[in-house]
């Protein structure tokens, strides 16, 4: 099949995007072992223009290719029978541009027509539904879970979501800012900054400096390591082991009041800006940094230590939601949660980086279950830390360089791709430009897209009572999927 | 001398229950690194569900309406059975651990039903769970009774109170075992962690707190204040069975509190300490009270009857 390769963060001209007819892209989709990050329509005059990109990790490529689909076709074969990866993809496809992938066999919406959607049902007399949400008790975001359960057993989850949609798609080519993509998902402030500022730069041809680029790669770890931590508090607090709760709580602080000095906010926000960063991080601040990091991965490894040594904490994390590799593989988990499966993919030494390719990390042994999503956020925090330290090293190199770039205008009818991995797993944002030199499409896919399925599949056969414990050690993200 | 005990064991079944669970956060907040709220939180905040408005479900029947006072009366009810300071029950008859049990067995039926009646699906499972765990702890309690009065010879209640001055040494491994025994019931019953956690806000793992997701107001306040004056009238009567019976009326008193004091401060670091059970492995700690209540009866059949 005809396609281009390009590299994660590089521009391309759209017309060097090779175009072959639909039926040949799907024969070489359903057969093919690469994983899509990325499928997606776009307006195309008359016709409907179908992107897709494949990640080939093990050179670090993406692979390009598109298919050109006119307005009076309204349905193609899906690729979903054979290939379960485009699941959510085409069903998103549909939603956006309304063409049927035909055969698809769990065609329902993915952010709208809340009103009539179908659930998946059970009937007999020994069982039970259970609806929880969109409003939940406590402060969490909305989407709605619907349990089949015999008693205490669940038989199948179906996650319904798509409550915040705000059009973020749109919204970035109509107004395109940092502050913009930095509030689509409030979690990964600089993930979701980085990536967009990453798309800008290269769309427009701006080259940024090498002590930006650190400098946001600090911000990205940070970013991690706060959220890590606050998650290993959840689960503990899910689970009320209380002392673990308390203690994730007052460390994470430390770790974001760091943050708040570096770019003055505590989650980054502002810190990211196209043409590199806004705020620099001298020696001195980088010393401060270094010594609280220490603090911090003391207090987090006696934490953990002490936690799992408790026979209670075992008790619940073990064997609890388990998810296997082959169906986490079968239907695309990414990121935290597929290493968390055994699936080795982290797209920050995949897709070789400059400045993380010689922080090589060890690889985790996986257990597939809430234990294992436990132990992968411990794993990650020392990793993250021991990252930072190299990169603050690093950065001494190139102190005498400027922080910023100004920007250059967009490039007519252009294509880049930027793959970020975010705390939660790859995020990728796509973009393009129309002749006149504008956004003429924006697509975002953030790895919750690819893992709330694998969160419904693992809850089955575990106790309701535990969906809590997993959902948290998944910590998905709503308006991420939503967009 | 009796006028003086009825009143101090109103006044402490209608006041210690918002001390002792205002006590209980401030342990385990301690336990936690932080300053923690007034412990006086409790009584503020069901003052304040007083003065509030009921919202009631459509959805709901007159059970609803009705249940709260019920649960609130027949805890009351029941507390007038209980041994609580010095041993002194208020109304002391025959046999009334069978009344006081099925006075709080009527308590959790209506708890029941009034879950059932607003017709959640999240309120059925917790009925459901709380409907298991008890069915399990009623054989463990009566065994535990029964044990008491074939040791004491006695019919009435307040007979537990004596158990540590007429059975000597042997006597007090059998009581501590019934201390355990009833100190775990006292968890399961008081939905307390490792069967249950009170603070957290996950509909799915709550067993109690679920049972109550749509009462607010002054049925909200009805039924935390029953369930604090059940902890109180446990709690009791694990302090009746260690304190020793001949002291006088202010020695009591003050060891009496001083035992509430301290259970809360145990239940509190017991909290802080483990983790809460997977919902499959409560059966398992709840047939630890089942098993200390067996061993309890056997030694005291061993005593009674030699081997």
């Amino acid at each position: 099949m005809d396609s281009c390769i390009i590299k994660n963060n590089k521009r391309i001209n759209l017309l060097d995007i090779p175009t072959v007819e639909i039926e040949k892209l799907r024969a070489y989709l359903s057969a093919t072992n690469l994983r899509p990050i990325a499928f997606f329509g776009s307006d195309w005059g008359s016709a409907t223009k179908l992107f897709v990109a494949l990640a080939d990790d093990e050179k670090g490529e993406v692979i390009l290719s598109s298919s050109l689909i006119d307005k009076e076709v309204k349905a193609y074969e899906s690729i979903t029978k054979d290939n379960y990866q485009y699941h959510m993809f085409e069903r998103e496809f549909y939603e956006q541009f309304g063409i049927e992938p035909i055969g698809h066999p769990w065609l329902k919406p993915v952010r709208k027509n809340l009103d009539n959607y179908e659930f998946f049902s059970m009937e007999g007399e020994e069982l039970h539904e259970v609806a929880v949400g969109p409003i939940h008790a406590g402060v969490i975001e909305p989407g709605h879970f619907r349990f089949s359960c015999q008693g205490e057993k669940v038989y199948n989850l179906e996650i319904m979501l798509g409550y915040q949609h705000r059009n973020c798609e749109s919204l970035m080519i109509k107004r395109p800012s940092v502050q913009l993509a930095e509030s689509i998902c409030g979690d990964s402030v600089i993930a979701y900054g980085l990536c967009y500022c990453q798309v800008i730069e290269e769309l427009s041809g701006t080259k940024i400096t090498n002590k930006a680029k650190i400098i946001r790669r600090i911000g990205l770890e940070m970013e991690r390591i706060a959220i890590h931590i606050g998650d290993l508090g959840a689960i503990l607090g899910d689970i009320a082991y209380l002392m673990g709760k308390e203690v994730f709580a007052v460390v994470r602080t430390l770790v974001i009041n760091t943050m708040l000095e570096i770019s003055g906010s505590r989650f980054g926000r502002g810190l990211i800006v196209e043409g590199g960063v806004n705020f620099d991080i001298n020696r001195e601040l980088s010393k401060k940094i270094v010594n609280t990091l220490d603090n911090v991965k003391r207090a987090v490894e006696n934490m953990t230590k002490a936690a799992l040594k408790s026979s209670t904490v075992m008790s619940r994390l073990e064997k609890t939601g388990s998810l296997n590799k082959e169906t986490a593989q079968e239907i695309n988990i990414v990121g935290l949660i597929g290493r968390s499966c055994g699936i080795e993919l982290d797209s920050r030494f995949d897709f070789l980086d400059e400045f993380y390719c010689d922080c090589k990390i060890k690889p985790f042994k996986a257990t597939n279950d809430a234990y294992s999503r436990f132990r992968i956020r411990y794993k990650e925090i020392i990793d993250s830390i021991s990252i930072i330290k190299k990169l603050l090293k690093k950065l001494e190199q190139f102190e005498n360089e400027e922080t910023k770039v100004e920007l250059n205008p967009l490039i007519p009818n252009s294509f880049a791709l930027s793959i970020v991995e975010s705390w939660r797993g790859e995020l990728v944002q796509a973009a393009t430009t129309n002749d006149k030199a504008e956004l003429s499409r924006y697509k975002i896919k953030d790895p919750s897209f690819n893992n709330w399925f694998g969160l419904a599949l693992a809850l089955r056969n575990n106790g309701i009572s535990d969906f809590p414990l997993c959902n948290k050690g998944f910590d998905l993200s709503y308006c991420g999927f939503d967009l | 001398m009796n006028i003086i005990y009825t009143i101090f064991n109103i006044l402490i079944l209608l006041i210690a229950p918002f001390f002792v669970l205002g006590l209980i956060k401030k342990t385990k907040a301690f336990w936690g690194g932080r300053k923690g709220v007034s412990i006086f939180q409790p009584l503020f905040d069901t003052v304040k569900l007083f003065k509030k408005d009921r919202v009631v479900s459509s959805s709901t029947s007159w059970i609803f309406d009705f249940a709260p006072c019920v649960i609130f009366v027949t805890t009351l009810f029941a507390g007038l059975f209980a041994p609580i300071l010095g041993g002194y029950s208020i109304i002391n008859i025959e046999a009334s651990f069978v009344v006081f049990s099925y006075i709080l067995g009527l308590n959790k039926f209506f708890a029941l039903i009034s879950a059932l009646d607003t017709a959640s699906s999240f309120e059925g499972m917790g009925a459901s769970r709380e409907a298991c765990f008890t069915t399990i702890v009623e054989p463990a309690f009566f065994m535990i009774l029964a044990s008491t009065i074939v040791l004491s010879g006695n019919l009435t209640f307040s007979s537990i109170l004596n158990l540590i001055n007429i059975s000597g040494s042997f006597g007090i491994l059998i009581v501590s075992i019934i201390a355990v025994s009833l100190f775990i019931m006292l968890l399961i019953e008081c939905s307390r962690v490792p069967v249950d956690d009170p603070t957290t806000h996950l509909e799915l793992t709550m067993i109690h707190e679920v049972m109550i997701l749509d009462n607010s107001g002054v049925d909200l306040a009805l039924i935390t204040w029953a369930s604090g004056i059940k902890m109180v009238i446990l709690m009791s009567l694990i302090a009746n069975l260690i304190i020793p019976a001949n002291l006088s009326i202010g020695y009591t008193i003050l060891v009496f509190l001083a035992v509430l004091v301290l259970l809360s401060m145990i239940l509190a670091t017991l909290e802080s300490a483990v983790a809460r059970l997977r919902m499959s492995h409560v059966f398992e700690f709840i047939f630890v009270m089942n098993s200390l209540a067996l061993v309890a009866a056997s030694l005291v059949a061993v005593r009674i009857y030699g081997v």
